[in-house]
């Protein structure tokens, strides 16, 4: 199997598994918020779903690990492309004007996925340990009526809104050259379909993270 | 003589003696310099100002002066060829540049692309991408065919074209944020692969390109189009799209190990 792996070391191996991991991202990300929608729209809806996902064994141990290796991979590959690239200029020009030829947010995805890091390590800090606590280390009893009700009490703080608009901003700008950036990799590139998926990307940067800023906006001024 | 409308500019160019030596940006003042020269001419009048007063003339590359040979490679103001689209450097004219500004002139910044002295860099890690594959073995006994027997799309035939127009000048990389030669590999695979002459050796082709690519030590592409832009050719990023679809399914299907 040396050549599997000589593929997935070079240059254009490791586009494609970064590319790969960003659409399962996108598709999950698409996923997370729909079920975060549904808690504007019905709070029994919310902890149905909820607890459906956070008990059913097939999402728990199938999907779960696939996420957090996805996630995983994402962000180490990020950080060794980002060294490899660095090195690859010793010594940097005097003047450099980038923004005659591309743009910031695609120059600078490590720093937007730096942030959006931040982001999933208090969203982790805020959601998945308490429920993993609950669930695997304390074992309390199930109650799937509890799930509104804590993801409320979180939005309650100004400062967490605020911190979670501000990173959502982030992902946008991430999204916004990530998205038609995997296709390219994947190689997925022709004049039929790539500005429809260009303007998919647009949108999807746009209304995903807004929405997610919404939601816990509405949260937040509800329970005032 | 001075002309009412010559240009007075500031220079702040590269100089470094040669590949050991630790280079740095130097001030240099040139007056009266016609907007309608090239900016290789204004060059040329700066090294004759340094000659005649005993200095050293500034070391830059050049060749045909007349846009296709690939050799002219300045980073002029921050851009590969300095300002203008689809042009390279000894197509660049003076009128371009404001009375009293200031112009940063660079080499070419990549760890594939050394600096032998001033201006000059050694593109060398290109001849050794195209020596990996970037050919058609041919029959040259005598009983070569007439490529033109073979019938070709007329749209395969354009894209291949304008792959081939790539010049191997190296602003793809010197404009990249991470010195990715993607651009120029992936247009030189483009141009063989899409024609049946290529398609021959394709997959062995892209596989031993992509990996000497790698073995120079140029940067990973991350898609940011700054090649694109600043290519004297318009290369399109299309090609890169379509290395890297050959690339895989060469990994998969091809019988090199």
């Amino acid at each position: 199997m040396s050549w599997l792996k000589q593929t997935f070391t070079s240059s254009i191996g490791r586009k494609y598994a970064m590319a790969l991991s960003a659409l399962f991202l996108v598709v999950f990300l698409l996923q997370h918020f729909i079920i975060n929608f549904t808690s504007v729209l019905s709070e029994e809806t919310f902890n149905e779903i909820s607890h459906f996902m956070g008990t059913n064994v097939l999402v728990q141990f199938g999907l779960q690990p696939v996420l957090i290796f996805g996630v995983i991979y994402h962000f180490v590959m990020g950080f060794v492309l980002e060294i490899q690239n660095r090195n690859a200029r010793a010594i940097k020009y005097a003047m450099n004007k980038g923004s005659e030829n591309s743009t910031w947010f695609s120059r600078n995805m490590i720093f937007s996925g730096l942030v959006i890091l931040g982001f999933i390590g208090l969203h982790f800090y805020d959601f998945w340990i308490p429920e993993i606590s609950h669930k695997y280390i304390e074992v309390l009893p199930e109650d799937s009526t509890r799930y509104f009700g804590e993801m409320v009490e979180k939005f309650h703080e100004p400062w967490r809104v605020g911190v979670y608009a501000l990173c959502f901003v982030f992902l946008s700008l991430h999204l916004m050259h990530g998205f038609q950036s995997a296709f390219q990799s994947v190689g997925a590139r022709h004049s039929k379909y790539t500005p429809t998926i260009k303007k998919l990307g647009t949108l999807y940067a746009i209304i995903i993270p807004a929405g997610f800023i919404f939601i816990a906006l509405y949260h937040h001024l509800t329970a005032l | 003589m001075s002309t009412a409308n010559g240009l007075n500019l500031t220079l702040k160019v590269w100089r470094q003696k040669n590949d050991k030596a630790k280079g740095q940006m130097e001030t240099y003042q040139v007056s009266d310099i016609s907007p309608d020269s090239s900016f290789l001419e204004m060059m040329d009048i700066l090294n004759e100002k340094l000659i005649n007063d005993g200095g050293d003339p500034v070391a830059f590359d050049h060749d045909c002066r007349e846009g296709i040979c690939g050799s002219c490679s300045m980073f002029i103001n921050g851009e590969a060829h300095g300002p203008g689209r689809e042009i390279t450097t000894c197509q660049l004219h003076m009128r371009e540049f404001k009375n009293g500004e200031t112009i940063y002139i660079e080499p070419w910044r990549a760890k594939a692309f050394p600096v032998i002295k001033d201006l000059v860099v050694d593109r060398g890690a290109f001849d050794r991408i195209m020596a990996a594959g970037g050919f058609v073995s041919v029959n040259t006994s005598g009983n070569t065919q007439d490529a033109n027997a073979i019938p070709i799309p007329k749209a395969d035939a354009d894209k291949a074209f304008d792959a081939a127009t790539c010049i191997g000048c190296g602003a793809c990389v010197a404009s990249c944020k991470n010195s990715s030669a993607m651009l120029f590999v992936s247009a030189k695979v483009s141009q063989f692969a899409l024609l049946p002459q290529g398609k021959v050796e394709a997959k062995e082709r892209v596989l031993n390109m992509v990996q000497q690519m790698d073995d120079e030590g140029f940067g990973n592409c991350s898609n940011t189009g700054a090649c694109e832009v600043e290519c004297p050719k318009g290369i399109s990023l299309e090609n890169i799209a379509r290395m890297n679809r050959e690339y895989m399914s060469a990994s998969f299907t091809a019988d090199k190990q």
